[in-house]
């Protein structure tokens, strides 16, 4: 019966790891679905969401509900000004050179992060304090629980606004021809860009969720979970929306329950490990796109 | 009502289109008919927007719209529906349609286009529900045509409307090509099915290797012995 406690226990802090894997790798998905490049930036855009929240919560009267706000407002606007300056301009350059640009940007955020606050760690208030919750003779964490609840209906309201709004749609529509997406007189750079406001304000939000479990930032706080946020989306199928939600979620599960029952150290591996085997398997990851094509 | 002059256009070192000039009046079908590789695609694309010219004039209806994006160019009545039909697969009919009339705001006339479309092509509306990607090849021709449609455009650039289909659907898009030039549409159709394009235009220009080297009545072109031997076979 212990031992089931602790299964449990484990499991819902591998959900809510998850989440937070989730909603990053929503941004990674979307934007690789949409604009065709992989961000290789998404990640650092968490640290500069968790130094925001450092920062606003320091000041004397600012409750961590503006922190957090504070935070989304900021990364939404970095998301869409870095694809302005960095990847508008080579929207019909080699994908090899935009790659290579988001690394670039990667690099420079953690440079000028590292310029401003010093390599030393910087203390982050947790804006989630919640006891714990007994269901069913069983402690949960209450802010694994919150979390996982605040990704569930971010998922909703974002499937609602794909499957029903204009903007949604014409995401879907250039996702899958840009070409044809303008014959229907949509504008595809808006289009782009609203995919990265989105993209960045779910990674801000992933970013409070995250940090404030660990309660500290330095300059290479995003680098780590970028990447896994990165294996997440490829493990659901890299342009799935559906995918990026349920390879975050088994991310999660799968690092928590190494952690627990495996090995603290090995956990990375074990996640790196299953990237390998899916895509042995299924190249296209788990809920990726089956192509189409009947002519 | 469509003016091109002085058109070129590079892809890299390919110069694709050598300087065309031609024109669409309203209520014409105009046809450009050439081999493959002859530049008709990048002809529409050129004119549409969808690339960018290195230099000439593309003027539609009195207005320059050389430089604007395709975007743009759809919100002044100029439609394309493109080589290879392009609809969005993994999209439903109904939101393919939907679409379609992306730039109108007004609901009432969506609603009226969208009555119409389903008239005008009753295998849509049959299919409504279902994903574009499991049309056949004419339902999805069908689809091109009615989601270009449901802005009311007042002029249609239609690339290869026949490609693939077989001779008896062929027939009937051709039917509705001539239904909406009757009740008043502008056509630029470009074809490689010659004959079939030339048997309903008014007029057409004969592209061979990025230039124009012939122009005439479509009745005319028919007849003419060098169009009969190099594309309507002999
Ligand atoms: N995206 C492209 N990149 C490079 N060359 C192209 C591209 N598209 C077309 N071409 C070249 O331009 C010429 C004209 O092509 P196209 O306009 O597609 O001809 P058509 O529609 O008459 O068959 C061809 O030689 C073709 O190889
Ligand atoms: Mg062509």
């Amino acid at each position: 019966m212990k031992e089931f406690i602790t299964f449990i226990q484990q499991l819902i802090n591998g959900l809510s790891l998850g989440s937070v894997y989730a909603l990053m790798a929503l941004g990674y998905t979307m934007v690789y679905g949409i604009a065709k490049m992989l961000n290789f930036a998404h990640g650092d855009i968490i640290m500069v969401g968790a130094y925001t929240v450092s920062i606003v919560c320091s000041i004397a009267g600012f409750s961590p509900m503006a922190a957090v706000l504070a935070s989304i407002v900021v990364c939404t606007a970095l998301g869409v000004t870095i694809e302005k300056i960095a990847y508008k301009p080579l929207r019909n350059a080699s994908p090899l050179a935009v790659l290579i640009t988001a690394i670039g940007v990667s690099y420079f955020l953690q440079s000028v992060a590292l310029l401003i606050f010093g390599s030393k760690a910087r203390k982050v208030q947790s804006v989630l304090n919640l006891e714990s919750v007994k269901i069913g003779g069983v402690d949960l964490s209450g802010v694994a629980l919150v979390i996982i609840f605040i990704t569930i209906l971010i998922m909703i309201l974002l499937t609602l606004f794909i499957k029903c709004t204009k903007v949604g749609k014409a995401m879907l529509a250039v996702s899958e021809d840009r070409g044809a997406a303008q014959l229907m007189g949509i504008n595809v750079n808006a289009t782009i860009s609203m995919t990265f406001a989105i993209g960045s304000a779910l990674a801000a939000i992933a970013g409070v969720l995250f940090v404030s479990s660990y309660g500290y930032v330095d300059p290479y706080t995003g680098a780590l979970p970028g990447i896994k946020t990165f294996v997440a989306a490829v493990i659901g199928g890299i342009g799935s929306i559906p995918g990026a939600m349920f390879g975050g979620i088994v991310l999660g599960i799968i690092e928590s329950l190494s952690k627990a029952y495996i090995s603290t150290d090995l956990a990375d591996a074990i996640v790196f490990g299953v990237l390998i085997v899916v895509l042995l398997f299924k190249p296209a990851g788990m809920l990726g796109k089956k192509k189409i094509t009947k002519v | 009502m469509l003016k091109v002059k002085d058109l070129n256009v590079f892809y890299g070192a390919i110069h694709a289109l050598k300087g065309i000039s031609f024109e669409v009046n309203q209520g014409e079908i105009v046809s450009l008919i050439g081999a493959n590789g002859a530049g008709k695609t990048t002809t529409l694309h050129s004119v549409s927007g969808l690339i960018k010219s290195s230099s000439g004039l593309v003027e539609f209806m009195g207005k320059n719209i050389t430089n604007m994006t395709a975007d743009k160019i759809v919100k002044v009545g100029l439609g394309h529906i493109p080589e290879g039909r392009r609809v969005f697969q993994n999209l439903t009919v109904h939101e393919n349609l939907e679409l379609g009339a992306f730039a109108v705001k007004d609901k009432n006339f969506i609603k009226n286009e969208y009555d119409k479309i389903m008239t005008l092509f009753p295998r849509l509306k049959e299919r409504r529900k279902q994903l574009a990607g499991t049309l056949s090849g004419g339902e999805q021709q069908m689809l091109a045509m009615g989601r270009a449609l449901m802005s009311n455009p007042k002029m249609l650039l239609l690339d290869e409307p026949s490609m693939g289909l077989a001779p008896i659907i062929v027939k009937s898009i051709f039917d509705i090509i001539k239904a909406c030039n009757d009740e008043g549409m502008t056509i630029l159709l470009v074809e490689q099915n010659a004959k079939m394009a030339l048997s309903i235009s008014d007029r057409a220009y004969v592209l061979e290797t990025g230039k124009i080297s012939m122009e005439g009545n479509a009745s005319e072109l028919l007849n003419d012995e060098n169009v009969k031997k190099a594309y309507l076979g002999g």
